[in-house]
Protein backbone atom coordinates (compact mmCIF):
# COMPACT_ATOMS: atom_id res chain seq x y z
CA UNK A 1 0.00 0.00 0.00
CA UNK A 2 2.52 2.37 1.20
CA UNK A 3 5.02 1.98 -2.57
CA UNK A 4 2.75 4.63 -3.93
CA UNK A 5 2.95 7.40 -0.72
CA UNK A 6 6.38 6.28 0.09
CA UNK A 7 7.44 6.95 -3.78
CA UNK A 8 4.59 8.96 -5.17
CA UNK A 9 7.11 11.88 -6.65
CA UNK A 10 8.65 9.23 -8.81
CA UNK A 11 5.64 7.89 -9.28
CA UNK A 12 4.07 10.98 -10.31
CA UNK A 13 6.48 11.65 -13.06
CA UNK A 14 6.41 8.30 -14.59
CA UNK A 15 2.77 9.14 -15.05
CA UNK A 16 3.19 12.53 -16.60
CA UNK A 17 6.15 10.78 -18.75
CA UNK A 18 3.65 8.00 -20.09
CA UNK A 19 1.24 10.92 -20.82
CA UNK A 20 3.79 12.86 -22.94
CA UNK A 21 5.02 10.07 -24.40
CA UNK A 22 1.55 8.93 -25.33
CA UNK A 23 0.36 12.43 -26.98
CA UNK A 24 3.44 13.11 -28.71
CA UNK A 25 3.71 9.53 -30.73
CA UNK A 26 -0.16 9.99 -31.12
CA UNK A 27 1.11 13.60 -32.92
CA UNK A 28 3.58 12.30 -34.58
CA UNK A 29 1.68 9.03 -35.60
CA UNK A 30 -1.78 10.74 -36.92
CA UNK A 31 0.17 13.41 -39.02
CA UNK A 32 2.48 10.66 -41.08
CA UNK A 33 -0.31 7.80 -40.85
CA UNK A 34 -3.14 10.40 -42.56
CA UNK A 35 -0.28 11.96 -45.24
CA UNK A 36 0.86 8.33 -45.82
CA UNK A 37 -3.13 7.10 -46.17
CA UNK A 38 -3.11 10.08 -48.96
CA UNK A 39 -0.08 9.01 -50.43
CA UNK A 40 -1.60 5.13 -50.67
CA UNK A 41 -4.36 6.57 -52.63
CA UNK A 42 -2.96 9.32 -54.83
CA UNK A 43 -2.62 8.75 -58.64
CA UNK A 44 1.28 9.33 -58.90
CA UNK A 45 2.64 6.20 -58.82
CA UNK A 46 5.63 6.91 -56.90
CA UNK A 47 3.86 8.23 -54.26
CA UNK A 48 1.58 5.02 -53.86
CA UNK A 49 4.75 3.12 -53.98
CA UNK A 50 6.53 5.02 -50.77
CA UNK A 51 3.46 4.61 -49.31
CA UNK A 52 3.42 0.81 -49.71
CA UNK A 53 6.85 0.55 -48.69
CA UNK A 54 6.46 2.76 -45.50
CA UNK A 55 3.27 0.52 -44.37
CA UNK A 56 4.75 -2.43 -45.31
CA UNK A 57 8.49 -1.57 -43.42
CA UNK A 58 7.18 -0.60 -40.26
CA UNK A 59 4.26 -2.70 -39.63
CA UNK A 60 6.07 -5.64 -40.02
CA UNK A 61 9.18 -4.77 -38.20
CA UNK A 62 9.03 -5.85 -34.17
CA UNK A 63 8.63 -2.53 -32.03
CA UNK A 64 11.95 -3.53 -29.76
CA UNK A 65 13.92 -3.75 -32.85
CA UNK A 66 12.68 -0.19 -34.14
CA UNK A 67 13.02 1.43 -30.57
CA UNK A 68 16.89 -0.21 -30.95
CA UNK A 69 17.57 1.41 -34.35
CA UNK A 70 15.69 4.47 -32.73
CA UNK A 71 18.24 4.48 -29.69
CA UNK A 72 21.06 3.17 -31.10
CA UNK A 73 21.81 3.73 -34.50
CA UNK A 74 20.12 6.79 -35.74
CA UNK A 75 21.97 9.19 -33.05
CA UNK A 76 24.92 7.41 -34.02
CA UNK A 77 24.56 7.96 -38.02
CA UNK A 78 22.06 10.90 -38.31
CA UNK A 79 21.15 13.09 -34.69
CA UNK A 80 23.85 12.48 -32.18
CA UNK A 81 22.87 13.94 -28.95
CA UNK A 82 19.00 14.00 -29.26
CA UNK A 83 17.24 12.88 -26.14
CA UNK A 84 15.80 9.42 -25.46
CA UNK A 85 12.29 10.78 -25.00
CA UNK A 86 12.19 12.46 -28.66
CA UNK A 87 13.66 8.87 -29.87
CA UNK A 88 11.26 7.32 -28.36
CA UNK A 89 8.56 9.16 -29.73
CA UNK A 90 9.86 9.04 -33.02
CA UNK A 91 9.95 4.87 -32.53
CA UNK A 92 6.56 4.97 -31.55
CA UNK A 93 4.88 7.60 -33.89
CA UNK A 94 6.57 5.96 -37.17
CA UNK A 95 5.41 2.46 -35.56
CA UNK A 96 1.60 3.14 -35.00
CA UNK A 97 1.68 6.08 -38.19
CA UNK A 98 1.73 2.13 -40.68
CA UNK A 99 -1.54 1.07 -38.89
CA UNK A 100 -3.12 4.11 -38.59
CA UNK A 101 -2.51 4.57 -42.51
CA UNK A 102 -3.81 1.59 -43.22
CA UNK A 103 -7.48 2.46 -40.70
CA UNK A 104 -7.44 6.07 -42.64
CA UNK A 105 -7.46 4.08 -45.78
CA UNK A 106 -9.74 1.70 -45.13
CA UNK A 107 -12.30 5.32 -44.10
CA UNK A 108 -11.40 6.23 -47.60
CA UNK A 109 -12.76 3.39 -49.44
CA UNK A 110 -16.05 3.72 -47.33
CA UNK A 111 -16.79 6.50 -49.11
CA UNK A 112 -18.71 6.45 -52.14
CA UNK A 113 -16.44 6.76 -55.69
CA UNK A 114 -19.28 9.42 -56.87
CA UNK A 115 -18.36 11.68 -53.92
CA UNK A 116 -14.74 12.58 -55.44
CA UNK A 117 -15.57 12.53 -58.95
CA UNK A 118 -18.42 14.78 -58.34
CA UNK A 119 -15.19 16.89 -56.77
CA UNK A 120 -12.87 16.01 -59.33
CA UNK A 121 -15.91 17.02 -62.11
CA UNK A 122 -16.20 20.53 -60.56
CA UNK A 123 -12.19 20.78 -60.48
CA UNK A 124 -11.11 20.30 -57.69
CA UNK A 125 -7.19 18.74 -57.31
CA UNK A 126 -6.43 15.75 -55.83
CA UNK A 127 -5.66 16.99 -52.41
CA UNK A 128 -8.68 19.89 -52.28
CA UNK A 129 -10.86 16.17 -52.96
CA UNK A 130 -9.13 14.60 -50.51
CA UNK A 131 -8.47 17.01 -47.72
CA UNK A 132 -12.70 18.57 -48.14
CA UNK A 133 -14.69 16.18 -49.64
CA UNK A 134 -12.98 12.39 -48.66
CA UNK A 135 -11.65 12.89 -45.32
CA UNK A 136 -14.15 14.65 -43.27
CA UNK A 137 -16.70 11.63 -44.69
CA UNK A 138 -14.20 8.89 -43.57
CA UNK A 139 -13.69 9.92 -40.12
CA UNK A 140 -16.97 8.37 -39.08
CA UNK A 141 -15.73 5.04 -40.39
CA UNK A 142 -12.11 5.81 -39.12
CA UNK A 143 -12.64 6.42 -35.27
CA UNK A 144 -13.29 3.16 -33.68
CA UNK A 145 -10.38 1.27 -34.73
CA UNK A 146 -8.46 4.57 -34.53
CA UNK A 147 -9.35 4.68 -30.68
CA UNK A 148 -7.95 0.67 -30.25
CA UNK A 149 -4.72 2.13 -32.10
CA UNK A 150 -4.29 4.73 -29.68
CA UNK A 151 -4.78 2.49 -26.86
CA UNK A 152 -2.01 0.06 -27.85
CA UNK A 153 -0.06 2.89 -28.40
CA UNK A 154 -0.33 3.96 -25.13
CA UNK A 155 0.86 0.43 -23.80
CA UNK A 156 3.50 0.20 -26.29
CA UNK A 157 5.15 3.11 -24.74
CA UNK A 158 6.11 0.92 -21.62
CA UNK A 159 8.53 -0.50 -24.09
CA UNK A 160 10.48 3.44 -23.83
CA UNK A 161 10.52 2.68 -20.04
CA UNK A 162 13.63 -0.11 -20.98
CA UNK A 163 15.60 2.59 -22.86
CA UNK A 164 15.98 5.17 -19.82
CA UNK A 165 12.84 6.95 -20.93
CA UNK A 166 10.92 7.97 -17.49
CA UNK A 167 7.30 6.48 -17.75
CA UNK A 168 5.06 4.24 -15.66
CA UNK A 169 6.90 0.83 -16.36
CA UNK A 170 10.68 2.48 -15.52
CA UNK A 171 8.91 3.09 -11.90
CA UNK A 172 7.64 -0.91 -11.91
CA UNK A 173 11.46 -1.22 -12.34
CA UNK A 174 12.82 0.79 -9.99
CA UNK A 175 10.10 -0.46 -7.30
CA UNK A 176 10.89 -3.80 -7.81
CA UNK A 177 14.51 -3.62 -7.18
CA UNK A 178 13.86 -1.21 -4.09
CA UNK A 179 11.73 -4.60 -3.00
CA UNK A 180 8.57 -4.02 -2.88
CA UNK A 181 5.59 -6.41 -2.77
CA UNK A 182 5.36 -6.96 -6.73
CA UNK A 183 1.59 -7.10 -7.02
CA UNK A 184 0.91 -3.71 -5.69
CA UNK A 185 3.05 -2.26 -7.71
CA UNK A 186 1.29 -3.35 -10.80
CA UNK A 187 -2.22 -2.23 -9.28
CA UNK A 188 -0.92 1.09 -9.11
CA UNK A 189 0.84 1.27 -12.63
CA UNK A 190 -2.56 -0.82 -13.89
CA UNK A 191 -4.70 1.73 -12.75
CA UNK A 192 -2.45 4.65 -14.21
CA UNK A 193 -2.64 3.08 -17.56
CA UNK A 194 -6.42 2.89 -17.13
CA UNK A 195 -6.58 6.43 -16.37
CA UNK A 196 -5.24 7.06 -19.72
CA UNK A 197 -6.82 4.72 -21.81
CA UNK A 198 -10.02 5.28 -20.53
CA UNK A 199 -9.86 9.19 -21.10
CA UNK A 200 -8.71 7.88 -24.69
CA UNK A 201 -11.93 5.88 -25.34
CA UNK A 202 -13.88 8.57 -23.44
CA UNK A 203 -12.61 10.89 -26.03
CA UNK A 204 -13.62 8.78 -28.95
CA UNK A 205 -16.94 8.12 -27.71
CA UNK A 206 -17.84 11.81 -27.63
CA UNK A 207 -16.36 12.30 -30.89
CA UNK A 208 -18.40 9.23 -32.40
CA UNK A 209 -21.43 11.15 -31.01
CA UNK A 210 -20.68 14.27 -32.63
CA UNK A 211 -20.02 13.30 -36.12
CA UNK A 212 -23.30 11.44 -35.41
CA UNK A 213 -25.33 14.06 -35.40
CA UNK A 214 -23.29 16.23 -38.00
CA UNK A 215 -24.78 13.83 -40.66
CA UNK B 1 -39.62 20.92 -82.52
CA UNK B 2 -38.95 21.02 -86.04
CA UNK B 3 -37.85 24.36 -85.66
CA UNK B 4 -35.19 23.07 -83.29
CA UNK B 5 -34.03 21.08 -86.01
CA UNK B 6 -33.62 23.69 -88.77
CA UNK B 7 -30.93 25.02 -85.95
CA UNK B 8 -28.55 22.42 -85.54
CA UNK B 9 -28.34 22.62 -89.17
CA UNK B 10 -26.74 25.97 -88.83
CA UNK B 11 -24.47 24.86 -86.03
CA UNK B 12 -23.15 22.60 -87.69
CA UNK B 13 -22.18 24.18 -90.73
CA UNK B 14 -20.37 26.28 -88.17
CA UNK B 15 -16.99 24.66 -87.96
CA UNK B 16 -15.21 27.56 -85.89
CA UNK B 17 -18.11 26.92 -83.21
CA UNK B 18 -16.90 23.74 -82.25
CA UNK B 19 -16.97 22.89 -78.70
CA UNK B 20 -16.13 19.44 -77.95
CA UNK B 21 -14.32 17.19 -80.38
CA UNK B 22 -13.78 13.56 -80.13
CA UNK B 23 -11.62 11.26 -83.03
CA UNK B 24 -10.93 8.10 -83.49
CA UNK B 25 -11.18 7.72 -79.87
CA UNK B 26 -10.66 3.86 -78.38
CA UNK B 27 -11.37 2.33 -75.14
CA UNK B 28 -11.35 -0.91 -73.22
CA UNK B 29 -12.72 -2.39 -70.10
CA UNK B 30 -10.15 -5.78 -70.09
CA UNK B 31 -11.27 -7.44 -73.64
CA UNK B 32 -14.65 -5.21 -73.62
CA UNK B 33 -13.80 -2.91 -76.87
CA UNK B 34 -16.59 -0.07 -75.15
CA UNK B 35 -15.73 2.87 -77.21
CA UNK B 36 -14.91 1.84 -81.17
CA UNK B 37 -13.28 4.46 -83.44
CA UNK B 38 -15.89 7.51 -82.04
CA UNK B 39 -15.77 10.40 -83.81
CA UNK B 40 -18.66 13.46 -82.61
CA UNK B 41 -18.22 16.91 -83.02
CA UNK B 42 -20.56 19.09 -80.46
CA UNK B 43 -20.78 22.52 -81.79
CA UNK B 44 -21.16 25.72 -79.15
CA UNK B 45 -25.00 25.94 -78.16
CA UNK B 46 -26.06 22.67 -79.53
CA UNK B 47 -27.80 19.93 -77.46
CA UNK B 48 -26.82 16.51 -78.35
CA UNK B 49 -28.45 13.72 -76.83
CA UNK B 50 -27.65 10.23 -76.59
CA UNK B 51 -29.12 6.91 -76.24
CA UNK B 52 -29.22 3.56 -76.76
CA UNK B 53 -29.15 0.34 -74.97
CA UNK B 54 -27.43 -0.46 -72.03
CA UNK B 55 -24.34 -1.55 -72.27
CA UNK B 56 -23.96 0.69 -75.49
CA UNK B 57 -20.56 2.82 -74.36
CA UNK B 58 -22.72 5.76 -74.05
CA UNK B 59 -22.23 6.52 -70.22
CA UNK B 60 -18.54 5.92 -70.90
CA UNK B 61 -18.70 7.91 -73.97
CA UNK B 62 -20.10 10.95 -71.48
CA UNK B 63 -17.28 10.46 -68.86
CA UNK B 64 -14.44 10.48 -71.04
CA UNK B 65 -15.52 14.02 -72.25
CA UNK B 66 -14.08 15.51 -68.65
CA UNK B 67 -11.34 12.65 -68.56
CA UNK B 68 -13.31 10.97 -65.51
CA UNK B 69 -12.62 7.75 -67.86
CA UNK B 70 -9.26 7.82 -69.85
CA UNK B 71 -9.37 6.60 -73.42
CA UNK B 72 -6.65 4.40 -75.07
CA UNK B 73 -6.50 5.96 -77.94
CA UNK B 74 -7.51 8.75 -80.07
CA UNK B 75 -8.01 12.82 -78.79
CA UNK B 76 -10.26 14.43 -77.36
CA UNK B 77 -10.30 18.30 -77.41
CA UNK B 78 -12.17 21.12 -75.60
CA UNK B 79 -12.87 24.37 -77.27
CA UNK B 80 -9.54 23.87 -79.17
CA UNK B 81 -7.31 22.28 -76.75
CA UNK B 82 -6.80 18.62 -75.80
CA UNK B 83 -7.73 16.76 -72.90
CA UNK B 84 -4.72 17.42 -70.20
CA UNK B 85 -2.69 14.61 -68.31
CA UNK B 86 -3.81 14.18 -64.48
CA UNK B 87 -3.30 17.19 -62.51
CA UNK B 88 -3.86 20.87 -61.75
CA UNK B 89 -3.93 21.48 -65.52
CA UNK B 90 -6.84 18.89 -66.14
CA UNK B 91 -8.54 20.15 -62.99
CA UNK B 92 -8.66 24.02 -64.96
CA UNK B 93 -10.14 22.43 -67.35
CA UNK B 94 -12.64 19.81 -65.50
CA UNK B 95 -13.89 23.28 -63.99
CA UNK B 96 -14.91 24.48 -67.28
CA UNK B 97 -17.35 21.23 -68.23
CA UNK B 98 -20.36 20.74 -65.88
CA UNK B 99 -21.16 16.70 -64.95
CA UNK B 100 -24.31 15.67 -63.59
CA UNK B 101 -24.33 12.08 -62.31
CA UNK B 102 -26.83 9.31 -62.34
CA UNK B 103 -26.56 9.25 -58.66
CA UNK B 104 -26.49 13.13 -57.82
CA UNK B 105 -23.38 12.68 -55.81
CA UNK B 106 -24.19 15.80 -54.04
CA UNK B 107 -21.25 16.10 -51.04
CA UNK B 108 -23.37 14.55 -48.30
CA UNK B 109 -21.28 16.24 -45.58
CA UNK B 110 -22.16 19.77 -46.61
CA UNK B 111 -25.65 21.77 -46.94
CA UNK B 112 -27.00 22.28 -50.63
CA UNK B 113 -25.79 25.81 -49.68
CA UNK B 114 -22.60 24.62 -49.47
CA UNK B 115 -22.37 22.21 -52.03
CA UNK B 116 -23.21 25.04 -55.00
CA UNK B 117 -20.93 27.29 -52.94
CA UNK B 118 -17.58 24.50 -52.92
CA UNK B 119 -16.21 24.97 -56.49
CA UNK B 120 -16.72 28.71 -56.50
CA UNK B 121 -14.41 29.46 -53.30
CA UNK B 122 -11.73 26.54 -53.75
CA UNK B 123 -11.27 25.89 -57.37
CA UNK B 124 -12.58 29.73 -58.68
CA UNK B 125 -11.58 31.57 -55.53
CA UNK B 126 -14.60 33.37 -55.80
CA UNK B 127 -14.94 35.69 -52.48
CA UNK B 128 -17.26 33.88 -50.37
CA UNK B 129 -20.14 36.77 -49.82
CA UNK B 130 -20.16 36.29 -53.89
CA UNK B 131 -20.01 32.93 -53.85
CA UNK B 132 -23.43 32.86 -51.69
CA UNK B 133 -25.26 35.53 -53.50
CA UNK B 134 -24.76 33.72 -56.92
CA UNK B 135 -25.50 30.17 -55.19
CA UNK B 136 -28.72 30.83 -53.55
CA UNK B 137 -29.76 32.80 -57.07
CA UNK B 138 -28.95 29.04 -59.16
CA UNK B 139 -31.15 27.20 -56.29
CA UNK B 140 -33.58 29.58 -56.72
CA UNK B 141 -33.35 29.21 -60.66
CA UNK B 142 -33.73 25.42 -60.08
CA UNK B 143 -36.57 25.74 -57.72
CA UNK B 144 -35.01 24.71 -54.52
CA UNK B 145 -34.18 27.65 -52.66
CA UNK B 146 -35.95 27.14 -49.67
CA UNK B 147 -34.03 24.08 -49.25
CA UNK B 148 -30.32 25.63 -49.47
CA UNK B 149 -29.40 24.82 -45.80
CA UNK B 150 -30.91 21.32 -45.69
CA UNK B 151 -28.27 18.05 -45.99
CA UNK B 152 -28.50 16.23 -49.23
CA UNK B 153 -30.12 13.45 -47.75
CA UNK B 154 -33.02 15.24 -46.60
CA UNK B 155 -33.81 16.20 -50.01
CA UNK B 156 -35.86 13.98 -52.73
CA UNK B 157 -33.99 12.73 -55.48
CA UNK B 158 -35.56 15.24 -57.71
CA UNK B 159 -34.72 17.98 -55.49
CA UNK B 160 -30.79 16.48 -55.22
CA UNK B 161 -30.36 16.42 -58.97
CA UNK B 162 -31.73 19.96 -59.68
CA UNK B 163 -29.23 20.76 -56.53
CA UNK B 164 -26.39 18.84 -58.35
CA UNK B 165 -27.40 20.94 -61.65
CA UNK B 166 -26.90 24.02 -59.67
CA UNK B 167 -23.31 23.12 -58.27
CA UNK B 168 -22.25 22.41 -61.76
CA UNK B 169 -23.71 25.41 -63.05
CA UNK B 170 -22.20 27.60 -60.36
CA UNK B 171 -18.95 26.86 -62.35
CA UNK B 172 -19.80 28.87 -65.54
CA UNK B 173 -19.23 25.67 -67.76
CA UNK B 174 -18.63 25.56 -71.15
CA UNK B 175 -20.44 22.33 -71.55
CA UNK B 176 -22.97 20.45 -69.32
CA UNK B 177 -22.43 16.73 -69.25
CA UNK B 178 -25.55 14.53 -67.83
CA UNK B 179 -24.88 11.26 -67.50
CA UNK B 180 -28.58 9.84 -66.91
CA UNK B 181 -29.54 12.47 -64.77
CA UNK B 182 -33.31 11.12 -64.43
CA UNK B 183 -32.52 7.41 -64.30
CA UNK B 184 -31.89 6.82 -60.64
CA UNK B 185 -35.45 9.05 -59.85
CA UNK B 186 -38.83 8.16 -59.29
CA UNK B 187 -41.64 8.56 -62.18
CA UNK B 188 -43.05 11.54 -60.58
CA UNK B 189 -39.65 13.64 -60.00
CA UNK B 190 -38.59 12.71 -64.25
CA UNK B 191 -40.13 15.62 -64.81
CA UNK B 192 -38.86 18.35 -62.57
CA UNK B 193 -35.44 17.82 -63.79
CA UNK B 194 -36.13 17.64 -67.00
CA UNK B 195 -37.97 20.90 -67.18
CA UNK B 196 -34.36 22.50 -65.41
CA UNK B 197 -32.62 20.77 -68.44
CA UNK B 198 -34.99 21.60 -71.16
CA UNK B 199 -34.64 25.69 -69.65
CA UNK B 200 -31.17 25.13 -70.14
CA UNK B 201 -31.28 24.31 -73.54
CA UNK B 202 -33.50 26.77 -74.43
CA UNK B 203 -30.78 29.88 -72.76
CA UNK B 204 -28.21 28.54 -75.43
CA UNK B 205 -25.96 25.89 -72.77
CA UNK B 206 -24.18 23.42 -74.89
CA UNK B 207 -25.27 19.76 -73.61
CA UNK B 208 -24.41 16.53 -73.96
CA UNK B 209 -27.19 13.92 -72.38
CA UNK B 210 -26.77 10.41 -71.80
CA UNK B 211 -30.29 9.36 -71.00
CA UNK B 212 -33.37 7.00 -71.86
CA UNK B 213 -36.32 10.17 -71.69
CA UNK B 214 -37.08 9.79 -75.52
CA UNK B 215 -39.39 12.78 -75.00
CA UNK B 216 -36.95 14.91 -73.80
CA UNK B 217 -34.79 13.88 -77.08
CA UNK B 218 -38.19 14.93 -79.46
CA UNK B 219 -37.77 18.11 -77.32
CA UNK B 220 -34.77 19.29 -76.17
CA UNK B 221 -32.52 18.03 -78.49
CA UNK B 222 -30.59 19.43 -81.74
CA UNK B 223 -28.92 16.07 -82.47
CA UNK B 224 -29.76 12.50 -81.65
CA UNK B 225 -26.61 9.85 -81.34
CA UNK B 226 -27.63 6.56 -81.48
CA UNK B 227 -25.09 4.38 -79.96
CA UNK B 228 -24.99 -0.07 -79.95
CA UNK B 229 -22.31 -2.37 -78.91
CA UNK B 230 -19.32 1.21 -78.39
CA UNK B 231 -20.27 2.14 -81.90
CA UNK B 232 -22.31 5.59 -83.07
CA UNK B 233 -24.65 3.99 -85.19
CA UNK B 234 -26.78 6.80 -86.49
CA UNK B 235 -26.54 10.36 -86.06
CA UNK B 236 -29.94 12.53 -86.97
CA UNK B 237 -32.30 15.28 -85.97
CA UNK B 238 -34.95 14.14 -83.71
CA UNK B 239 -37.37 14.16 -85.92
CA UNK B 240 -35.23 11.75 -88.77
CA UNK B 241 -34.15 9.82 -85.76
CA UNK B 242 -37.45 8.97 -84.23
CA UNK B 243 -39.88 8.96 -87.36
CA UNK B 244 -37.69 7.13 -89.97
CA UNK B 245 -34.41 6.09 -88.24
CA UNK B 246 -32.28 4.51 -91.29
CA UNK B 247 -30.25 1.53 -89.45
CA UNK B 248 -31.93 -1.54 -88.41
CA UNK B 249 -30.38 -1.65 -84.72
CA UNK B 250 -32.24 1.86 -84.43
CA UNK B 251 -35.27 0.51 -86.17
CA UNK B 252 -34.99 -2.23 -83.28
CA UNK B 253 -34.76 -0.45 -80.28
CA UNK B 254 -37.57 2.29 -80.79
CA UNK B 255 -39.44 -0.76 -81.45
CA UNK B 256 -38.58 -1.97 -78.17
CA UNK B 257 -39.30 1.31 -76.28
CA UNK B 258 -41.89 3.02 -77.93
CA UNK B 259 -44.50 0.25 -77.83
CA UNK B 260 -45.08 -1.12 -74.92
Amino acid sequence: MNVLLDHFPEFRDGFIGTVSITVVSTVIALVLGIVVAGFRVSPIPPLRFFGAAWVTLLRNTPLTLLFLVAMFIVPEILFPGMSAFVLGSLALGFYTSAFICEAVRSGINTVPLGQAEAARSIGMTFSQTLRMIVLPQATRTVLPPLSSILIALTKNSAIAGAFSVTELFGWQTLMSEQGYAIAWIFVWVAAAYLVITFTISGIFRLLERRMEVAR
Amino acid sequence: MSGVSVTKGENAGAASGDLVVLSNVNKHFGALHVLQDIDLTIARGEVVVVIGPSGSGKSTLCRTINRLETVDSGAITIDGKPLPQEGKELARLRADVGMVFQSFNLFAHKTVLENVMLGQVKVRKTDKKAAEEKARTLLDRVGVGSQADKYPAQLSGGQQQRVAIARALAMDPKVMLFDEPTSALDPEMINEVLEVMQQLARDGMTMVVVTHEMGFARSAANRVVFMADGKIVEEATPDQFFSSPRSDRAKDFLSKILHH
